[in-house]
């Protein structure tokens, strides 16, 4: 099972005692204010967690991989994530099985 | 943009909680995303994107000093998907 904004509501619900009105609304906004900064040109650095940094990239050739036909990928502005230490070092001693990836096509 | 700008920002908004009780809530939101990655669980936020682990395979590194061949063992790694909205937003401005 993924986490999701439900169960970040209710973890503020059920550990901080925020009321689930004001737990979802401040979950919702969390994840705005990063999207926002993020759209204003600016990085997020989360200490603990990570950075989301953003790269401008340019034109580059693509093909439509149905019928192999050539078509320019445009420039374009991305986000990318980079882990902080904290965050991998714990990741690193994680030896199960991550759950399965699902490949969008 | 840091944490604790974030956290002021959000106060910002929400005034009718105190600013002690965003703070918190905003470490815990952190941490709970981190405990969950951490666990191999994935984190799934509509509109922002995806984070999931990503296996690297045992492979054989080198040590850059001497050039001796080192076994590494496999590992894994955080990856981020950053959903439509968020790709979207970012690539408009």
């Amino acid at each position: 099972m993924a986490l999701t904004k439900a169960d970040m509501a209710e973890m503020l619900f059920e550990e901080l005692g925020m009321n689930k009105r004001d737990a979802k609304d401040l979950v919702e906004l969390f994840f705005e204010e990063i999207r926002a900064a993020l759209e204003q040109g600016e990085q997020v650095k989360l200490s603990g967690f990570g950075n989301f940094d953003l790269r401008n990239k340019n034109q580059r050739p693509g093909r439509n991989p149905k019928t192999g036909q050539e078509i320019p990928i445009t420039a374009r502005r991305v986000v990318t994530f980079r882990a902080g230490q904290k965050l991998k070092s714990r990741i690193d001693v994680f030896e199960g099985e991550a759950e399965e990836e699902t490949n969008w096509v | 943009m840091t944490k604790s700008e974030l956290i002021e920002v959000l106060a910002h908004q929400q005034t009718h909680l105190p600013y002690k009780d965003v703070e918190t809530a905003v470490k815990k939101l952190i941490e709970q995303m981190s405990d969950s990655l951490s666990k191999g669980e994935r984190i799934e936020i509509r509109g922002f994107g995806s984070f999931s682990l990503h296996f690297r395979p045992p492979r054989v590194g080198r040590n850059p000093k001497t050039g001796a061949a080192v076994p590494l063992t496999g590992k894994y790694v955080p990856h981020f998907k950053p959903g439509k909205e968020l790709r979207e937003r970012v690539n408009a401005s």
